[in-house]
């Protein structure tokens, strides 16, 4: 994350601040607002936001890679989440993972070279009875295989003409 | 009186589809057909979602269930009709609606069959009858004796009595107190809470505002994870209807009572279920547990008296008000009361949300009304209570659903996560699969945790790659429990137990893993051997053909056979053979 110094507008968080800036207990709600915004947290960001909220660049940090929800770099166009939850373990999640990975030749936390898809393995999805399950953007997919997988993907490729 | 038509959506449902098919209902319906369309939550029937619930004029019911947008037509021609037999194809089968009529439901009650959305369906079933009951005729110690009255205790996991949380909250000096609702449901496998949610979420705020009058609290937060979108909506639009009915703010119902309420969305760290972490990361930290005392009750948010329960154990409290607590004390056993909410998921013909009266047994729950083990495959063990919880064994099935008795086999109650496996699953991968779990999610702050969880993880990945050790499973012992004595919170002190009770209850599948060099499951890829059968071989080239590295060799309408060496144990050969003639060992 550190090598991400692209430059954002940081004007767009103004309004959170303005709301949540002095009330105490609020990082981590800035911090989620601020990756509705951005899609992740800019490393940019983390430095305005401890100035504007009293505190340091390392208290923020600390607490945004504390938590699984933030992301440090943009996703891309279809962030698949495959879940890593008991259930979907025992109906054969590592397979549906080395589908997709295969497929795409990205591991957890990356995006492909052409930023169509990024990849993350959650914690348990809750829709345990649809195990394996994951989730590409809105959409849930449940009851997969690799098989099943693959073509998805394909289908989403075929769809977005790469 | 119109058909009423209406879908579950819940998490689940949606996931399955009801979206699509709440919407080609839509479509169909005109205004010239005597049919209204509405939405409930999650019954809990997961395995046959998505679930539409046509109630005919006269009241009768047809649940119709795997319902497709292709359905449509036929459910609103029935409505048009009247003609409900054209149902007859997609109305649940008795057997399954068994799942539903073996259940006592006191958390669930209005799950599935009241709009979440709507107040009023909430208020035409009871509620915020208790409510009122509590603020115009009990004082707060009345309400903690009706409490403890009833037995209730925690269902976060450890059964803590909720009396005593509450009576200590209570009784500590100070002014500013706060009630929270631990909903940051983190055992992967299970939903209970989130149901309890997303289908009746006014159960959970009265609940809540229950408690925060026994305790003194005027202002409530619910703790939300933020994994659960569809929860958060629903929650904030309830908590915006309570606002408008005066149930909730100021002076509410005209008694003098205020109590303001909020939702704090969690951002993905399983610690956070611990109720000091949970507290760390509502005032915007990391979420690192605190050492005890001082407990919650007495220094918890913001340093401040606080009480801290779990979604199910607030959705009993309207119901222990309105039917006395001696109603619930009367199901359960000597020392767990009431029922219990599970999520029964895995291997499972049916799988979904099971709520029973503490007493029954596993086998109640697993065969009785989850049906059993599907595809025809047997019963190995059930995993209770996540990360922090145990693997119970196929000679354990009639132990009773009771704190102590289950805690007694090395696994916990747990907050209802139960994941039913078949001999297919090796019980040192999944060992191995919750201590990456909690390796991962280990906040780093003592060294137990975070240094003995990634020990665990090594060695248990070590075992199932074939480069275990004699003496590994009395490494793994040791290890485990030195990590229970010395760590710091809830988290630490109960992830060695997936490790020791399937070392209690699997120690053979341990020892076949270090000594035999064999997974007994056939799951562990790095210990399996395939080979092709020779009398059933019949020489057509299939899995040479799909092999990717070329480890299988042979002349056509002759022989085939595999080079262990050149194996990469991807399975490819065995999924194409027609004949059966891989095998593995």
């Amino acid at each position: 994350m550190c090598c991400n110094h692209e430059s954002v507008d940081l004007a767009l968080l103004e309004d959170v601040l303005a709301s949540y800036a002095n009330v105490k207990g609020s990082l981590i709600t800035i911090l989620q607002k601020t990756q509705e915004i951005y899609g992740y947290i800019p490393i940019d960001a983390v430095y305005h936001i401890a100035e504007r909220t009293g505190s340091t660049p390392a208290k923020v940090l600390g607490v945004a890679t504390f938590y699984s929800q933030f992301r440090f770099q943009a996703v891309g166009k279809y962030l698949i989440m495959i879940c890593k939850g008991t259930a979907c373990y025992v109906n054969g999640a590592e397979r549906i993972i080395e589908a997709v990975q295969e497929e795409l030749g990205i591991g957890d936390n990356q995006t492909t070279a052409d930023g169509l898809f990024s990849l993350s393995l959650v914690s348990c999805l809750g829709c345990c009875s649809l195990a394996p399950v994951m989730m590409i953007n809105e959409d849930t997919y449940g009851s997969l295989t690799p098989d099943k997988v693959k073509k998805i993907l394909r289908d989403i490729r075929e769809k977005e003409g790469k | 009186m119109n058909t009423r038509i209406v879908v579950g959506q819940g998490s689940c449902g949606l996931a399955a589809g009801a979206g699509a098919v709440y919407s080609a209902l839509e479509a169909k319906l005109n205004a010239s057909i005597p049919a209204e369309l509405s939405i409930t939550g999650c019954i809990g029937i997961c395995y046959l979602e998505p679930i539409v619930d046509v109630y005919a004029p006269d009241g009768k019911l047809y649940r119709c269930v795997q319902v497709t947008p292709d359905h449509a037509d036929t459910i609103v021609k029935a409505a048009e009709t009247g003609d409900f037999a054209l149902l007859n194809d997609i109305v649940i089968k008795d057997e399954d609606a068994q799942f539903l009529s073996k259940q006592t439901r006191i958390a669930l009650r209005h799950c599935g069959i009241i709009n979440p959305d709507e107040i009023d369906a909430y208020t035409a079933d009871d509620g915020y009858q208790a409510l009122e009951k509590v603020l115009k005729t009990m004082s707060p110690e009345d309400v903690i004796e009706q409490i403890k009255i009833s037995g209730l205790g925690g269902r976060g996991g450890a059964g803590f009595p909720t009396w005593f949380k509450w009576n200590a909250a209570r009784q500590s000096p100070g002014d500013e107190k706060y009630l929270i609702c631990n909903a940051d449901e983190g055992d992967p496998g299970a939903f209970m809470d989130r149901a309890v949610i997303e289908s009746d979420p006014h159960n959970l705020i009265e609940g809540m505002l229950i408690g925060a009058y026994a305790i003194g609290a005027k202002e409530a937060v619910v703790y939300v994870r933020a994994e659960y979108p569809l929860a958060i909506v629903r929650l904030t639009n309830a908590i915006k209807q309570a606002e408008a009915k005066g149930y909730l703010g100021e002076n509410i119902l005209g008694t003098g009572f205020s109590c303001k309420m909020r939702i704090k969305a969690g951002a993905g760290a399983f610690v956070c279920g611990e109720e000091t972490a949970l507290i760390e990361s509502l005032e915007g930290n990391r979420g690192m547990p605190r050492l005890k005392p001082p407990f919650p009750a007495q220094a918890g948010y913001w340093l401040k008296p606080s009480n801290i329960n779990n979604v199910e154990t607030f959705a009993n409290i309207a119901w222990i008000i309105n039917n006395g607590g001696a109603a619930f004390a009367a199901m359960g056993t000597e020392n767990s009361k009431g029922t219990k909410v599970f999520a029964v998921t895995g291997k499972v013909k049916r799988s979904g949300l099971v709520e029973i009266p503490m007493g029954k047994t596993l086998r109640d729950v697993i065969f009785d009304i989850a049906g059993g083990i599907r595809d025809g495959h047997e019963f190995k063990a059930v995993q209770m209570g996540g990360p922090s919880g145990g693997c119970i064994p196929a000679h354990l099935l009639d132990t009773i659903i009771d704190y102590r008795a289950l805690g007694a086999t090395g696994a916990i109650m747990g907050s209802g996560g139960m994941v039913v496996m078949d001999e297919t699953t090796c019980m040192v991968g999944i060992a191995k699969f919750f201590l990456e779990f909690t390796t991962k999610e280990s906040c780093g702050k003592c060294v137990h945790c975070r240094i003995g969880t990634k020990r665990l993880s090594e060695i248990l990945d070590r075992i199932v790659k074939g480069e275990g050790k004699e003496g590994d499973v009395e490494l793994l012992e040791e290890l485990c429990t030195t990590i229970k004595d010395g760590a710091l919170c809830g988290l630490g002190q109960t992830a060695p137990n997936p490790v020791l009770t399937t070392i209690r209850y699997f120690r053979h599948e341990y020892d076949a893993h270090i000594r035999d060099k064999k997974c007994p499951a056939k799951e562990c890829v790095a210990l399996l051997t395939y080979s092709i059968d020779p009398e059933k071989c019949i020489g057509c080239s299939l899995c040479a053909k799909k092999c990717p590295v070329g480890a299988i060799t042979g002349e056509l309408k002759k022989t085939y056979s595999i080079d262990p060496n050149v194996c990469i144990r991807c399975g490819a050969c065995i999924n194409s053979c027609r004949k059966g003639a891989v095998c593995v060992e």
